[in-house]
């Protein structure tokens, strides 16, 4: 371990704030992107699943 | 091998969702094992402390950030010349994750630059034209959400990548062309690293973990835009029956 104590680990020498600053930020962008993507998924889903419910209907009016 | 049937998007589709969970793992492994080095095994810098470690974020998001673009052009240029749908919705899938990487290549870049030269911020070539190349991405992304029809919004989008592509090499040799506060490239391909070996393997550790995750991001998001092409037809509405 060549960090003497986990509070050393954090304070970077002195430079934690701009360490877990832009690692912070990484990990923020990284988790944002992929909650859009699920989000994405759903809808895109959510719209097939209105589209295909639609279409039955049109089906048994027809009949 | 016939290309046109990896091109056709309902034979890509499943192929993609295989592969995704693969390189989703791998960028887990990496990522893992580049933090790991980035925090523990790689030495305090003698000039800069501890603060030099930004450097395993910022120089692979940096290089993704390119690279992902000139990809991005190069799916474009293959939309433009033969006219494959794939290959337009590849490029669009790539945008956003290409303006996340530069947007953490800048952030991480202000976020290193204020301790080390005193300022987050300066108007240098180097710093300047990766701003552009942000705009450029998120240019595309709105011009193509502003299009209505799929096959116009694809084809402008792309001839908008590839003029942006210009930019790319001007970023890249910005440090050689211009005096910049930036610093020149730690890593060429021509000469000796000047950099330690260990700093260096964790920062190519990072990039190749920033590679499979951009590879997993962009295949999944290319799915879903794929479902959201074809929602008209029965082979779309057959993927509902398959939930994951």
């Amino acid at each position: 371990m060549i960090w003497e104590s986990w509070d050393a680990f954090w304070k970077m020498g002195g430079y934690g704030l701009y360490v877990w600053g832009s690692f912070g930020m990484t990990l923020l962008c990284v988790v944002g992107e992929i909650w859009l993507l699920r989000r994405h998924r759903q809808q895109a889903l959510l719209t097939l699943k209105r589209m295909k419910a639609w279409a039955s209907t049109l089906e048994s009016e027809t009949q | 091998m016939n290309i046109n049937y990896y091109a056709s998007p309902s034979t890509f589709y499943p192929l993609a969702g295989k592969l995704i969970p693969w390189f989703a793992g791998l960028a887990l492994i990496l990522a893992t094992l580049g933090l790991y080095i980035s925090f523990f095994v790689a030495p305090t810098d003698f000039q800069q402390g501890e603060g030099y470690r930004i450097i395993f974020i910022h120089v692979p998001a940096a290089w993704m950030s390119m690279f992902i673009y000139v990809v991005m052009a190069f799916w474009s240029a293959m939309g433009l010349a033969w006219n494959t749908r794939l290959s337009f919705l590849m490029a669009r899938a790539l945008a956003p994750t290409g303006a996340m990487f530069t947007f953490v290549a800048l952030w991480t870049g202000a976020f290193w630059g204020k301790p080390m030269w005193g300022a987050w911020w300066v108007w240098d070539a180097r710093l300047t034209s990766e701003l552009i190349l942000f705009f450029l991405y998120v240019g595309v992304m709105a011009l193509q959400a502003a299009i209505d029809d799929p096959r116009r919004s694809d084809r402008a989008g792309a001839l908008l990548n590839l003029v942006g592509v210009v930019n790319v090499p001007i970023i890249y040799f910005s440090v050689k062309w211009w005096n910049t506060l930036h610093q020149g490239s730690s890593v060429s391909l021509t000469r000796a690293p000047s950099m330690a070996h260990i700093m260096l393997w964790g920062m190519l550790v990072m990039a190749l973990a920033a590679w499979m995750y951009a590879i997993a991001v962009a295949l999944a998001r290319a799915r879903s835009l794929i479902l959201e092409r074809e929602r008209q037809t029965e082979w779309a509405r057959a993927q509902l029956e398959e939930k994951p």
